[in-house]
């Protein structure tokens, strides 16, 4: 290609902040601060597993619910024109707009003892709940957050299904069910697995929703990390073993979803 | 022919303020080959999928054997369609998409198997079950979308433009191949599409539409023979139109002259739209001639020649296979059977004039036109 020199600065860039950066913490992950090589690091993760279990728990939780919520509202935006869609679609690209350590912040707001929803619940003599630092906060941290990366992917797969492929099942003797069960969602799959994927692994490394909405109780992945560079438990050497084991782990998740994708096409196709 | 199988009766199909149907009234025999023809928004597509039961009419009434069937959804419908750009399954492979309506009717995996490979056989493709979609090209793929409609063995089926994406020579296979599966399964095809010729190859039965009305109904060869009005006479294959009048029966008078043909039945005097095919045309010398006229353009087809004749100002299209050079004085002479005599009517004078050779004829030559009708 003649043109190769334009992807330069890209690869340049790339090569800066996202090749050397794995390559630092997989260096640090395998050494001790003395220097040399050690397994150390892994080895003391174990006592963190709970964090690991919980951080992938939360993540899927809040995927499931994702999906559960977006698909439904996807398919039927997608189904939907004029300005109906045309505001529904705004409404879901709205808080994208604005920062979302902001948003995060005021669902503290609303969530706390003394917050706005306690208060309100207050005036019929109910509560106070313990709504704020829980596991459910988080994960409704995580779904807030992250419903408009599922319901994006799906929504546009969904729109560029051809019509007449709809039709030609109703013609077939389909009734609308078999349409969506054998056509619309097999369709639809290649949105639902990004939309996942897009849902999941910020959710899994998230630091700043289970710090805002979770408390000190609730250890995630991304606190233990957090913790070993910034926090009182300093420690890079094992952060980095934890980030290295975490992004495995997600890309052992990928591979085996995006196979299972491929495998369904390939059983179908 | 036999029993009468659909019947659409004043049907009405508006969006908005936009009359897409007219009133049509059609009915549709059993084990027909029937092509509605037309140009792009005539139609055609509107009347095919208010069959398949796709729109609704505004009003009118659908029949189907005799039951009224405005309201039943489509998979309840006994037709199947074939789409224009075949809208296949490409998430299954070609037996499942073949096999879709008979898993759908829960068939024994056995008969399924079993009807499944029929089918496949039928469109020519046998043993291409387990091949993906996207690995077959499109004649191939159209095939499929024939296969897997038939395979339910509707009482009618509905082609809509199957062969528009296919090229030119594919379309012709395709065409003879048609014809044979139709006559092999016997059912009804109801088959849309805007190639005239392709209309004139299958159809037992061609309804030409223009504007959401129904122009002329007839065999192929009524159609071109005994075209009703100036639209049909120019939609199907070439024709010259020529105001004329009818001093008295089997005789036209036109360019002062008069003329011996076979029509009658008009009132004297009457004004009316002669049509002379460009192939009934036979170039004599100047004197012998009925009339003469002064070549102005030449363009080599293959099989005959096209030339364009100025008679007086108004240009007509001649073909023939004796070459004769621009600029050249011929005289032309055309036997009774060659004048088709219409009366006058909302597409009189539109067509029929050769003056914009050209372009007019490419136009009607457009074989990739795309039809926007929704």
């Amino acid at each position: 290609m003649k043109n190769k020199a334009i992807s330069y600065p890209y690869i340049g860039w790339m090569g800066i902040f996202v090749v050397a950066p794995i390559l630092i913490i997989t260096l640090y992950a395998f050494t001790a601060d003395a220097g040399g090589f050690t397994l150390a690091n892994f080895r003391d993760m174990a006592q963190y597993a709970s964090a690991f279990g919980r951080s992938f728990l939360l993540a899927a939780v809040a995927t499931v619910i994702c999906l559960l919520m977006g698909y439904p509202l996807a398919y039927y935006l997608a189904r939907e024109t004029g300005w109906l869609r045309r505001m529904a679609t705004m409404l879901i690209m709205l808080p994208m707009w604005m920062n979302f350590l902001l948003r995060t912040y005021s669902w503290k707001f609303l969530l706390e003892r003394n917050g706005l929803l306690n208060a309100f619940f207050g005036l019929f003599g109910l509560g106070p709940f313990q709504m704020i630092d829980t596991q459910g906060a988080i994960v409704l941290g995580m779904v807030y957050n992250f419903l408009p990366y599922m319901v994006l992917p799906i929504f546009s797969v969904i729109e560029k299904i051809d019509p007449k492929v709809i039709e030609a099942a109703q013609d077939l003797g389909a009734d609308s069910f078999t349409v969506f069960r054998r056509v619309t969602f097999p369709l639809s799959l290649p949105g639902v697995l990004s939309g996942i994927t897009m849902v999941f692994i910020p959710s899994v490394s998230t630091f700043a929703i289970s710090r805002l909405l979770g408390g000190s109780k609730t250890l995630l992945l991304g606190n233990l990390i957090d913790m070993q560079f910034l926090g009182s438990a300093y420690n890079p050497h094992l952060g980095s073993a934890i980030s290295l084991v975490m992004m495995v782990i997600v890309m052992v998740c990928m591979a085996v979803m995006n196979h299972f994708g491929d495998g369904e096409q390939g059983v179908t196709l | 022919m036999s029993k009468e199988l659909i019947r659409l009766t004043d049907c009405v199909v508006k969006y908005d303020d936009e009359v897409v149907l007219d009133r049509l009234n059609l009915y549709i025999n059993d084990k027909e080959f029937l092509t509605l023809l037309g140009p792009s928004g005539c139609g055609k597509t509107t009347t095919l999928r208010i069959i398949g039961g796709f729109q609704k009419p505004t009003s009118g009434d659908v029949f189907f054997d005799g039951k009224r069937i405005n309201d039943l959804p489509p998979h309840k419908r006994k037709v199947n369609t074939v789409f224009q750009k075949y809208a296949l399954f490409t998430h299954m492979n070609i037996f499942e998409n073949v096999a879709f309506g008979l898993r759908i009717q829960k068939r024994p995996e056995k008969e399924i198997e079993q009807r499944v490979e029929e089918a496949l056989e039928l469109v020519n493709l046998p043993g291409y079950g387990k091949r993906s979609v996207d690995s077959l090209s499109g004649g191939q793929q159209q095939r499929v979308a024939i296969a897997r409609a038939i395979v339910n063995r509707p009482q009618v089926l509905l082609l809509d433009e199957p062969l528009g994406a296919l090229d030119l020579k594919l379309r012709k296979d395709m065409q003879v191949e048609l014809k044979k599966i139709q006559q092999q399964v016997g059912i009804t095809f109801i088959y849309v599409t805007h190639d005239q010729e392709e209309a004139l190859t299958m159809s037992d039965t061609v309804v030409v539409m223009d504007k959401g009305n129904i122009q002329q109904i007839g065999t192929p060869q009524d159609i071109y023979n005994e075209p009703k009005n100036a639209f049909v006479a120019d939609f199907i294959g070439e024709s010259n139109i020529i105001d004329g009048t009818m001093p008295e029966d089997r005789v036209v008078r036109m360019y002062g002259k008069k003329f011996a043909c076979l029509d009658g039945g008009f009132a004297p005097g009457e004004a009316v739209d002669v049509v002379i095919r460009p192939e009934d045309i036979d170039i004599v010398p100047v004197e012998q001639g009925q009339l003469t006229g002064t070549v102005t353009e030449v363009t080599f087809k293959g099989m005959h020649y096209d030339i364009i004749v100025d008679f007086q100002g108004f240009k007509w299209l001649i073909q023939t296979t004796d070459y004769s050079p621009v600029g050249a004085r011929i005289g032309v002479k055309i036997d009774p059977d060659g004048f088709h005599i219409m009366k006058k009517s909302r597409y009189s004078g539109m067509f029929g004039d050769y003056s914009s050779y050209s372009s007019e004829y490419d136009e009607l030559n457009e074989d990739t036109e795309a039809d926007d009708e929704e």
